[in-house]
């Protein structure tokens, strides 16, 4: 499976490679466009001292944290999204022909290098956050900080084959998918205390957003606004990673077997 | 005249077919609108009085804003006439017996009703329903307000054809509308207001003609422009639209002299 994945996309980078100059240009604008996020909370904090009580130095942290899991997510899984068009035209039927696991073609299609941008920009501000924070660093926090970004990563990618999996039954929703990647990785940029009681609820428990960055963070920078939640839930990442992994590939496999070609 | 009114009626009909993406959409732009709406109020609560606008002002002004993005056409709109460039279809619209400028803006004046009455105002509804947003205070102001929102349209249709026309010299547009949207969603106020922008950074980008697409109607809305300063406003939006539409026309002329049909 891995090894389809590297020949497809090593094809796909060698064809990007091609346009040196617009490969150049669109890697970064990724990272142009994602950093404003980042400018936006500066221009904020330029009005006021803290969000929620943390302060931009914290946010910062929490800020690089969310963008790096979610750039990384959005390099190796994010093309998993195609699978709407792939379903509306009708060329899924192609890749469910070939000998091959249908996720992996779908997603090393579309790989692109030029997301690195992306990853960049979530390592730029991570990097900085480190050293800015303040953070008193033990063993216990830098792991549990490297820890964070592989956990994150995985937590993003599940939830994008989760919600690209509602185009199996609605097909022309794809624009709602947006809402819960995009969306979730632009709501953990920010504090969780600035958001109201049932939004904090939803991503707490429904769709774990919070435990991409916001409860690990909270170990790290040795704060304790846990928002009622026990202190394991700064270590909790690993478990709710593994049941969205899961969650996903069930999904996926219900509509796969849910799946009529549109037959045009 | 009856042609481009025919054309606007055609365009209304085609994007009103696609419902399903429109119901996604309005659920995605609700959602990024609440996000954004959250930060900004965590802003007005740290320091109250910060950008000029109370809590039920910020709240209004997210969900406004996420109102009239499709509307405007900033992002997600698709580049109808970079396609036709690069398929060559385009040389079938330079010979028409009908004005080529003004055939498109019919055709995106359509595509923006549409938007403003399928998607605008639900969101406006939804945002009202969960929060309750602030409305003009006067006729008067409701009044001022539509004309802006018109002249936003138009802005937004002029910057979107240069877009597009940048294709007869580059092939690809992908690179300038990446760019263009990048700095539309950053000086159009979507990103943050530009009332809580650095005060030097907050009125160069005023002049632009970004700031008429979101930031001019929302604050004309919202009654922080009132009177001779929102004529003024106005004005200026009007100039940019007279200046874009000339732009664009001379950029056209350019361009269909120097073009190559792609025959195929």
């Amino acid at each position: 499976m891995l090894d389809t994945y590297r020949i497809l996309a090593s094809a796909r980078m060698r064809s990007d490679l091609q346009y040196r100059v617009s490969f150049v240009l669109f890697t970064l604008s990724q990272f142009t466009v994602t950093i404003l996020d980042f400018v936006a909370i500066l221009i904020l904090f330029g009005a006021v001292p803290a969000l929620a009580h943390w302060s931009l130095r914290e946010v910062t942290f929490l800020y690089g944290l969310a963008n790096l899991s979610f750039g990384i997510a959005d390099l190796l899984v994010s093309p998993i999204e195609t699978v709407q068009q792939h379903i509306q035209t009708g060329t899924f039927d192609r890749l469910l022909l070939r000998p091959a696991s249908p996720i992996v073609q779908v997603i090393a299609d579309q790989f692109s290098l030029r997301r690195l941008g992306k990853v960049a920009e979530g390592a730029l501000v991570f990097g900085i956050g480190c050293r800015v924070a303040g953070i008193h660093w033990t063993t216990a926090r830098i792991a549990l900080t490297a820890l964070s970004v592989v956990t994150g990563s995985v937590i993003f990618s599940g939830l994008w084959v989760l919600t690209s999996c509602v185009c199996f039954w609605w097909v022309e929703g794809r624009e709602a998918q947006n809402a819960l990647t995009y969306g979730g990785g632009f709501l953990a940029q920010y504090p969780l205390g600035i958001y109201g009681a049932w939004l904090r609820r939803l991503l707490a428990y429904a769709v774990p957003i919070a435990f991409v960055n916001y409860f690990p963070a909270v170990y790290v920078l040795d704060r304790h606004d846990r928002l009622g939640l026990p202190a394991w839930a700064s270590f909790a990442a690993p478990g709710v990673a593994l049941v969205v992994v899961i969650a996903a590939a069930m999904a996926w496999r219900v509509g796969i077997r849910h799946y009529r070609s549109t037959g045009s | 005249m009856r042609v481009y009114v025919e054309v606007a009626r055609r365009s209304f009909r085609r994007w009103s077919t696609y419902r399903a993406a429109t119901v996604a959409g309005v659920f995605t732009n609700s959602i990024f609108g609440f996000i954004r709406a959250a930060a900004l109020v965590a802003v007005a609560h740290a320091r109250p009085g910060a950008g000029g606008l109370s809590v039920k002002g910020f709240i209004t002004f997210s969900v406004l804003s996420q109102a009239m993005l499709a509307y405007v056409g900033v992002f997600g709109s698709t580049d109808e006439i970079a396609e036709r460039v690069r398929t060559g279809d385009v040389v079938a619209d330079l010979y028409r017996p009908a004005d080529f400028q003004l055939w498109w803006l019919a055709a995106f004046v359509g595509r923006g009703v549409f938007q403003l009455v399928g998607r605008g105002i639900p969101i406006l509804v939804v945002g009202a329903v969960v929060y309750g947003l602030q409305t003009p205070a006067t006729v008067g102001d409701l009044g001022l307000f539509l004309v802006s929102l018109l002249a936003a349209l138009l802005l937004g249709f002029g910057v979107w054809f240069l877009v597009n026309v940048s294709t007869f010299w580059l092939f690809d547009n992908r690179g300038t509308k990446q760019l263009v949207d990048t700095v539309t969603l950053f000086a159009s106020g979507l990103l943050v207001p530009l009332s809580l922008f650095p005060h030097a950074l907050g009125h160069v980008v005023r002049l632009l003609p970004f700031a008429g697409m979101v930031q001019t109607p929302a604050e004309i809305f919202l009654g922080v422009s009132t009177g001779v300063h929102a004529l003024g406003r106005i004005g200026l939006q009007v100039a940019w639209v007279v200046a874009l539409f000339g732009i664009g026309r001379y950029a056209l002329s350019r361009a269909t002299r120097r073009v190559v049909i792609q025959g195929g």
